[in-house]
This record gives C-alpha cells, structure tokens and sequence, in this order.
C-alpha cells in the first residue's frame, strides 16, 4: 500500500517551548490512523503542521510524495479538514457555503457534486438553510459536506463527533468507515472518544509532550498494557509521568 | 492566479451582503449621512469665508473622496474580520488559495463595497446642495484611483497586523484612518499644520490628492504634479504591504496565529 501521508521526524518549538519534538509516522492509502493524547500533547499542533497552516521548525511532510513546503498549493487541493472549532460562515445557506468551497477548491460539476454529497450525507433539505440556524449535528454533516467537496485523498479529522448525539455521531462514524473504503483515502484522525478509534482506526498513535510513546493496533496497545479498553491505556499512559517524561 | 478562486471568494461576500438587507443599508447609511452632513457644513462655510467663495463644493467633494478612502480601507479590513468573527479563517488558509487571489479578491470586493455606499452619496449631492463632484472632470477618476489604492494599501497593512499578532489587533483596524487623517490635509491647506507635521504629511499621498482636488476646485487649474507625487507614494506604500503582508503571514505559520485566530 502506498503511504499518502509522511511525516519525517518534525519538531515545532514556540521559542524554548517544544510543541512537537521530532515525531514520524507515515499514513497509508485506505487506511484510518488513531492520533490520540491528553491536551496538550502537540495533536493539533501537528494537524496544523499537516495543513500547512504552521511551519514545522525541522522535518518534513510529504502528501502523496510532494513535499509540503514546496507544493503547498497541490497538497491543499487533494486534502481537507473538519474540527468542530472552525465553522462555516453562518448567515450564508448550506448550498452557498458548499458552492464558494466547490469554486475555491476548483470543482468541476459543482452541481453534480453538491447533490451526490447532500444524498450521502443526508442534507438535502437544509441546502436552502441559513448554516448558523442549524443544529450541531446538522452543521457536522454541513462540515462534513465541505470537508470532502474537493474529492479529498487525505482527510484530517479533529474530534469529528464532538458534541454529537449519539445517533448522529454512528451516523457519521459509519459514512466515515463507508467513504474510505469505498474512495481508499487516507484520514489521520484525532479524538478523545475511544470506542470511535477502537472501531474506526486501523493503527494508532499515542501522544504526549510533543512525543509518541507508543503506538500500534488497538488490540496490540490494549493486550501490551495489560488493559481491558483503550480508554484504560490512554489514562495508563496520560498519568504515567516517570515513564515518559 | 486562478479567476475561479478569485470569484468563489468574492462570491462568499456577495452572498453576504446581498443576503442581508441590514448590510446593504449599513453600506449606504454612513457614506450617505456623512455626506449630508458636510453638505450643510460647507453651504454654511461657503456663505461666511472668502477662502471657499468660488467653490462652494470644495469640502463636499473633499469630505466625498475622504469618505470613499474610509470606506475602502475599513471595507477590506471588514472582510477579513468576518473571516475571523465566522470562526472561517482556518477554512479559508486551507483551501489552496495563493495570496496573491486572496489579495485579489478582498481588493476587487473592497472596491464594490466602497461603490455601493458611495453612488448613493453621490447622487444626493447634486439635488440637495447644487454640487456635482463631476467638475473634477477626467481628473476625478485619478484621485480615486489613488484614493483607492491607499485604502487598500492601509487595509492590507492592517491585515497583516491581524495576521502577526492575531485579533487583538482588532482595535487598530479601526482606529488607523483616523491616526491619518490630520495628516491628510482633507478639509485644509497643508500650510495650516505646523512645520513638523507637514513633512510628516508630505510622504503620505494623501496630501498630494486634497491639495489637487482643492486646486482644481478652487483655481480650476490642473497640477499634475500632484497627481503623480500621489501615485508614486502609493505604488512605495502598496508594495511595502503586500512585503509585509508576506512576511506576516510566514510570521503566522511560525508562531500558529493562522490556527488559533477563530479563538
């Protein structure tokens, strides 16, 4: 399989501070990787990094073989992004707010496009909506709409369900699982919900002080740490300080 | 540059705007007060100074062309608030939009702010006061151009301050055209300032566009010099911001302002 993502030993330092301190993974086509940690483990920091929204201080990124500092302009084209933090412009409709993304992401057949996500997503009906009225779960399934306008190879996920019920959120979790199999993009997806990354994630990284500390299948990390879940390795792992630090 | 992106951006605030009839009305209700206010003043000047006796439109036109730089410069600054208001900001730094059609964009929807707001002022001048700013004649249309570019110029420096330091730098958004405005020499001859001032006044092309539109107005003659001095200032200070706006937004990518300006 081919690795889409590749990120080579990046560091990030805010001054003396070192946000991220020399971590490398790569992720593959078709698959789902886990970025799990407590706040403040450098996840967003490198999700940042990932999208070219912040400089690494050293290392490098490599999307789909091109190297992010040079290509950023081909890179943001092929990937896309959701996180409950930024949101859409809110006095626009759904249907405006999904065409001004199709045109700056150069879609062809916007029309076409708009319909198949709207379907997929079940948004049909709030295309004419104004985006700010919308319930948090609408608006996710809207982010969501606009995460993949561009037909993305590289999905980036922030805490994708957070805030959602849960019927909603399965909703979401199961078109996840369904659109990557059947469109083999490859997502790096960071959350704090566990049963999410148990069933979603293939592998997943463990982060923390800018470090990965483990890493591995979610069997394997549970079965290594001797625990019953995943939520009781990430705490095993959040409070061992000694160990890691 | 890709004129798709362009447009998509520029659609995003066409929708806005048009959208919201509280908006439009908030693009044509400053422009159009401001104007009938100055319109009154200057009947009042022009009735008890000599100075304004042969061009009872002098500070009409001149409060006209000033409204038009403010509204550009606040316009282009208002975009890219709304970016950071809508919590949008990181949406839009991660669609693959070059700077430069960003830039773009911002500037040719400043422009129709601008027009939207100012057309209407205009038009009233003529049946409320008996002035036309079309006695500039041909002229007209480089001291708007020139006002144009330095509203633009400003809105791209304060900008750049939004991207550095994030939106704390919200305040001085508003607050630079008024920092500028005594210097501008808008309603009075450069030769009303003191010593220091003026040459604080001269490297700025406002001066050069008052003082022109005022000759004209006043002598009805035609000081190119002006006009030329006021382009060359501007073509110095349009590309100085467009090298800060740059480096700003590297400044950004390092320090992570680009991520958490929604916050």
């Amino acid at each position: 399989m081919k690795n889409l993502i590749e990120v080579k030993n990046i560091k990030k330092n805010y001054g003396k501070k070192q946000a991220v301190k020399g971590i490398s993974f790569n992720v593959q086509e078709n698959e789902i990787l886990g970025l799990l940690g407590p706040n403040g483990s450098g996840k967003t920091t490198t999700i940042g990094m990932l999208l070219g929204l912040l400089k690494p201080t050293s290392g490098q990124i490599l999307i789909n073989n091109l190297k992010l500092e040079n290509h950023r302009i081909e890179i943001l084209e092929m990937i896309n992004f959701i996180s409950p933090y930024i949101e859409l412009p809110k006095k626009l409709t759904v249907k405006q707010n999904l065409n001004v993304y199709a045109k700056l992401y150069k879609v062809q057949n916007i029309e076409e496009r708009i319909e198949y996500l709207s379907e997929k997503l079940r948004i049909e009906e709030l295309l004419d909506s104004i985006t700010g009225e919308l319930s948090s779960g609408q608006k996710n399934r809207v982010s969501l709409a606009k995460a993949l306008i561009n037909e993305p190879r590289v999905l980036l996920l922030d805490e994708p369900t957070a805030s959602l019920d849960p019927e909603v959120g399965d909703f979401v979790r199961t078109f996840l699982e369904e659109y990557k199999k059947e469109k083999k993009i490859s997502v790096l997806l960071a959350s704090h919900n566990m049963s999410e990354v148990t069933r979603l994630c293939k592998s997943v990284l463990m982060m923390k002080n800018g470090e990965i500390i483990d890493q591995g299948t979610p069997d394997d990390l549970i079965n290594k740490h001797g625990r019953t879940n995943l939520e009781e390795v990430f705490l095993k792992l959040s409070r061992s300080k000694s160990e890691f630090n | 540059m890709s004129l798709t992106r362009i447009y998509g951006l520029f659609l995003r605030h066409f929708y806005l705007i048009t959208r919201s009839f509280p908006r439009i009305l908030d693009l044509v209700y400053w422009p159009t007060i401001q104007i009938t206010l100055w319109g009154f003043i200057s009947n009042f000047f022009a009735t008890h100074t000599t100075y304004y006796n042969n061009a009872v439109g002098v500070i009409l036109t001149c409060a006209i062309l000033y409204d038009f730089l403010f509204r550009t410069s606040i316009g282009f600054n208002m975009l890219f608030l709304e970016e950071i208001w809508s919590r949008n900001f990181t949406n839009l730094f991660i669609a693959p939009m070059k700077i430069g059609e960003i830039l773009t964009s911002l500037v040719i929807t400043a422009l129709i702010r601008s027009l939207i707001g100012l057309v209407p002022a205009v038009l009233l001048t003529s049946p409320l006061f008996g002035i036309s700013i079309l006695e500039l004649g041909i002229f007209l249309f480089f001291l708007f151009l020139s006002l144009y570019i330095f509203g633009i110029t400003l809105g791209i420096l304060v900008s750049s301050g939004l991207l550095r330091f994030g939106p704390s730098f919200e305040n001085i958004a508003w607050s630079t055209m008024f920092l500028l405005a005594p210097f501008g020499c808008i309603y009075y001859p450069i030769e009303t300032l003191p010593e220091v001032f003026q040459k604080i006044a001269y490297i700025l092309p406002l001066v050069y566009i008052f003082e022109e539109a005022r000759n004209i107005l006043i002598n009805q003659t035609v000081d190119i010099e002006n006009i030329y001095n006021a382009f060359i200032w501007n073509a110095l200070y349009f590309t100085l911001s467009i090298i800060l706006f740059y480096y700003s937004f590297n400044a950004a990518k390092n320090r992570g302002t680009l991520i958490n300006m929604g916050e």
